[in-house]
């Protein structure tokens, strides 16, 4: 019986508006996602330039490295840097990130505190040049950027990790938000199927409406304690803006921002993802279909500012987690 | 409008897929189902003659299509012979020629009819009149009294036949029937008598099929040609007995002789038979037809190319299976068709060694792997590596298994190495970065998927329709497309979004 309580029907998920994988694929990827634009956001290397070319923030470019070769002058590319970022080109799903917070006599200290060798760093990198970690195991480019430091405000939500805002933007539009938040079970990134938490943010001010781990609902953050109700996000407007923006940079009507907060630069650009997942409804607790029907009967052309102003007014809620004091006992 | 394109493509896909399945189950009597037995006929008719030292020309009648039996495949043997076969209104022959043969000769021909019983002739039209040739005196008064008399006696074609022949063989053999025997044997007299008199008959030979005679020969029987029915009449030549036995074969229908020999003496044929029940998809497989666009089939190939074919034609019941199991429940599979390939290897194992050998190979992999994981290689030479431990676990194993006398264990080396290596390399990133849960899921996923997928490959029937009917191919595209074209929940998005529907009900 409980195994069948885990169950749910069609025609509640529909009445929901949840948009399913399948459609997703087919009426949004498929119809607004021209598979040509793909490689802007496949390739991390060419969002980057992109998007200093078009001035949305983003980190610092260290480097890259794109032969073997390459490799055993990667130490030379990180003196000076305290904190950097290693990452694939064309990797997916936070796969092959290393991050190194500080170097201290030639060690490299993950956030978790592990300890890394220059030669460990060496292999990881040459693991990323093999392809290891890219679709189709094609041969990759290992890009070096800076670290984030990351906005204090909301060192108390995350453990670990650096949190990141995803943005789903469709035809330019911001549609729906949630923040990402790491934590111990997810190794310090900011995955949600690894166990991230998933936090729903309101569209109109950035503040929290809901938060999920597992997909299941929570109310504090399981290692810090800390409880979600209170997060908001400084600088909203600025980071609905940059989000905004990626539309006509690079084409694709269906598309998922990560953003982050950076102490000095405020929101900054992260990566895009041409096949944003569906976790974002559950974090929000509500379907996305409502909303991209409305945005599908909008015209064409409006400038982003009024974009932006448009799905903060239309698309404002009320948090779940101040309001529902009940609620919260009753699963806690 | 692309949307009307499709269903209309996806339309025309069903309807050319049922269509010619339909036709090939019609017309060449494949039936849906397998495992039916069919009655198969081995004739071999053998030719003896002493050529005489010049060129030989030799006219065998063959048999046709006809009521109750079908022509499945034929050969000849005949070394050193030309080889010719003729078709005309009349019926088909072989005609062997050489230049130069001296001595005893033996040619052989050898066909298999199936038995069949919708089998019908092809469509005869009567042949004109042939020019009666006038009786000298005084057969001519003979012969025009028996017909008077069975005339008198008899009401239309066929009674009029039976009565005849009756007065030429039976105990009713009269003076005028004696005369003319002497002239004719019964069952050419008979002919020539119906023809007088203005009816259409001609003497065929057939071969009353009895299971392992041999040096049989050909018996005269004799058709008329009933003018009410449209169709011919078959009469035994001494009884007079009206209906085909069900046994008879027809060799030669057109009034022609059976053998014929240019240039060699002693001419005989004689004929050797056996029956025996084959399934009907191998009696499909010999199916004799000629190559038209609609009969298209495998069954045209040499044997080891259908071999070959019954094994590719189940990949899209494969892939179909994946699409199902990926667009509408929602499996996760490592590799998209890693899967098939799986189930390919497991219809060659059979599913319990399959397992057990996959599970082996990749647990062994893993570890191994694992380690060399810690030897810092490029993907390209872990790999490579790798397929060399999956070629060394599967030698070991079978090499085990056949020192414990387990000769299922042999088939081991049926499974796909390179993709194996793959998912080895696959599961082993994804536990390293996801966990051994992933794993779990991913690997379960896919040996589910393929579990599933060979459990619909190796069914009796889905083997005995992809194979046969060639048709089924568009219709499993049709559905396919129809599948990538659906936009509903998965099942088990069902179970993932469940919490979202939770939150309406305190409220």
């Amino acid at each position: 019986m409980s195994w069948f309580n885990n169950w749910t029907w069609p025609t509640r998920l529909r009445d929901k508006g949840i948009i399913g994988m399948n459609r997703r694929n087919i009426r949004y990827i498929g119809r607004y996602n021209s598979r040509r634009l793909y490689p802007l956001v496949d390739d991390k290397l060419k969002t980057k330039l992109l998007a200093q070319q078009y001035g949305i923030t983003s980190p610092e470019l260290i480097g890259t490295v794109t032969t073997q070769f390459g490799v055993k002058h990667i130490g030379e590319m990180l003196t000076g840097h305290p904190g950097f970022v290693i990452k694939p080109a064309k990797g997916s799903g936070g796969k092959g990130i290393l991050v190194i917070e500080k170097v201290e006599d030639n060690t490299f200290i993950k956030p978790s505190g592990a300890k890394l060798t220059l030669t460990d760093v060496e292999r990881h990198v040459s693991n990323i040049l093999s392809g290891l970690y890219s679709l189709g195991g094609s041969p990759d480019v290992a890009v070096i950027e800076t670290l984030i430091n990351f906005d204090e405000s909301l060192m108390d939500y995350t453990y670990e990790g650096v949190p990141d805002i995803r943005v789903i933007v469709f035809k330019g539009y911001p549609v729906m938000a949630m923040m990402r938040l790491s934590t111990a079970a997810s190794d310090g990134k900011a995955n949600l199927h690894q166990g991230a938490v998933g936090v729903g943010l309101n569209i109109a001010t950035g503040a929290a409406l809901r938060a999920v781990q597992f997909d299941r609902p929570c109310f504090s953050h399981p290692d810090t304690g800390h409880d979600l109700a209170s997060l908001v996000v400084p600088q909203w407007e600025t980071l609905l803006n940059l989000a905004a923006g990626c539309y006509e940079m690079t084409g694709l009507g269906y598309l998922g921002t990560d953003m982050v907060l950076d102490r000095k630069h405020g929101p900054m650009l992260l990566e895009l993802n041409a096949r944003p997942g569906l976790a974002i409804q559950m974090t929000n607790g509500e379907g996305l279909r409502r909303r991209l029907d409305l945005i599908e009967r909008q015209p064409d052309g409006v400038p982003a500012k009024q974009r932006v102003a448009f799905c903060q007014h239309h698309f404002a809620r009320q948090s779940e987690l101040v309001e529902s004091p009940d609620t919260t006992s009753s699963n806690a | 409008m692309s949307r009307l394109m499709f269903y209309i493509i996806v339309g025309l896909l069903l309807v050319a897929g049922i269509a010619t399945s339909i036709h090939r189950h019609v017309q060449f009597e494949i039936p849906w189902l397998p495992g039916e037995q069919r009655q198969v006929w081995e004739i071999e008719a053998g030719i003896n003659f002493n050529a005489q030292d010049g060129p030989v020309q030799v006219d065998l009648a063959l048999p046709s299509h006809q009521a109750g039996y079908r022509v499945l495949t034929e050969n000849t043997a005949s070394s050193g012979y030309g080889l010719a076969y003729q078709a005309d209104e009349l019926g088909r022959t072989a005609q062997w020629t050489i230049r130069e043969a001296a001595g005893s000769q033996t040619l052989y021909y050898s066909v298999q009819m199936l038995v069949s019983q919708d089998a019908r002739a092809p469509a005869q039209t009567p042949p004109e009149m042939t020019p009666i040739t006038p009786w000298e005196s005084p057969y001519d008064t003979a012969a025009s009294q028996l017909i008077e008399q069975a005339w008198a006696r008899s009401a239309n074609n066929a009674t009029f036949a039976r009565e005849l022949i009756r007065d030429v063989n039976g105990e009713r053999q009269g003076e005028n029937a004696r005369l003319l025997l002497s002239q004719e044997n019964p069952a050419a007299l008979v002919v020539r008598l119906l023809n007088q008199a203005g009816v259409l008959a001609r003497e065929v030979s057939g071969l009353l099929l009895e299971d392992g005679r041999r040096r049989q020969t050909l018996s005269s029987w004799i058709q008329v040609f009933d003018e009410s029915g449209e169709q011919w009449a078959i009469f035994h030549p001494l009884t007079g007995e009206q209906g085909k036995p069900e046994n008879l074969l027809l060799w030669e229908t057109g009034g022609r002789a059976v053998l014929e020999v240019q240039g060699g003496t002693n001419s005989r044929a004689t004929f050797s038979m056996m029956t025996h029940d084959q399934p009907a998809s191998a009696a499909v497989r010999n199916h004799y037809s000629e190559d038209t666009l609609l009969n298209f089939s495998i069954h045209s190939l040499p044997l080891e190319e259908q071999a070959l074919f019954q094994t590719i034609l189940l990949i899209p019941i494969g892939a179909l299976m994946v699409v199902f199991l990926r667009v509408l429940v929602g499996i996760k599979t490592s590799g998209t068709f890693m899967p098939v390939l799986i189930a390919l290897a497991f219809i060659q194992t059979t599913l319990p060694t399959g397992l057990i050998g996959f599970l082996l190979i990749v647990a062994v992999g893993l570890i191994i792997r694992n380690y060399l994981s810690y030897l810092n290689l490029l993907l390209v030479a872990r790999v490579s590596a790798v397929i060399i431990t999956v070629i060394a676990i599967i030698s070991i194993f079978t090499v085990l298994a056949y020192r414990m006398g387990l000769s299922a264990g042999l088939t081991i080396t049926f499974f796909p190495m390179i993709i194996l290596a793959w998912t080895i390399e696959r599961m082993s990133i994804l536990w390293e970065e996801e966990g051994p849960k992933q794993v779990l899921i991913q690997g379960g996923g896919s040996l589910i998927t393929a579990v599933l997928a060979y459990l619909a490959m190796n069914n009796p029937w889905v083997r005995h329709i992809t194979f046969n009917f060639l048709g089924v191919q568009l219709i499993l595209m049709a559905l396919i497309l129809l599948l990538g074209n659906y936009t509903g929940y998965r099942l088990l998005e069902l179970r993932r979004f469940k919490p979202i529907t939770d939150d309406e009900k305190p409220s």
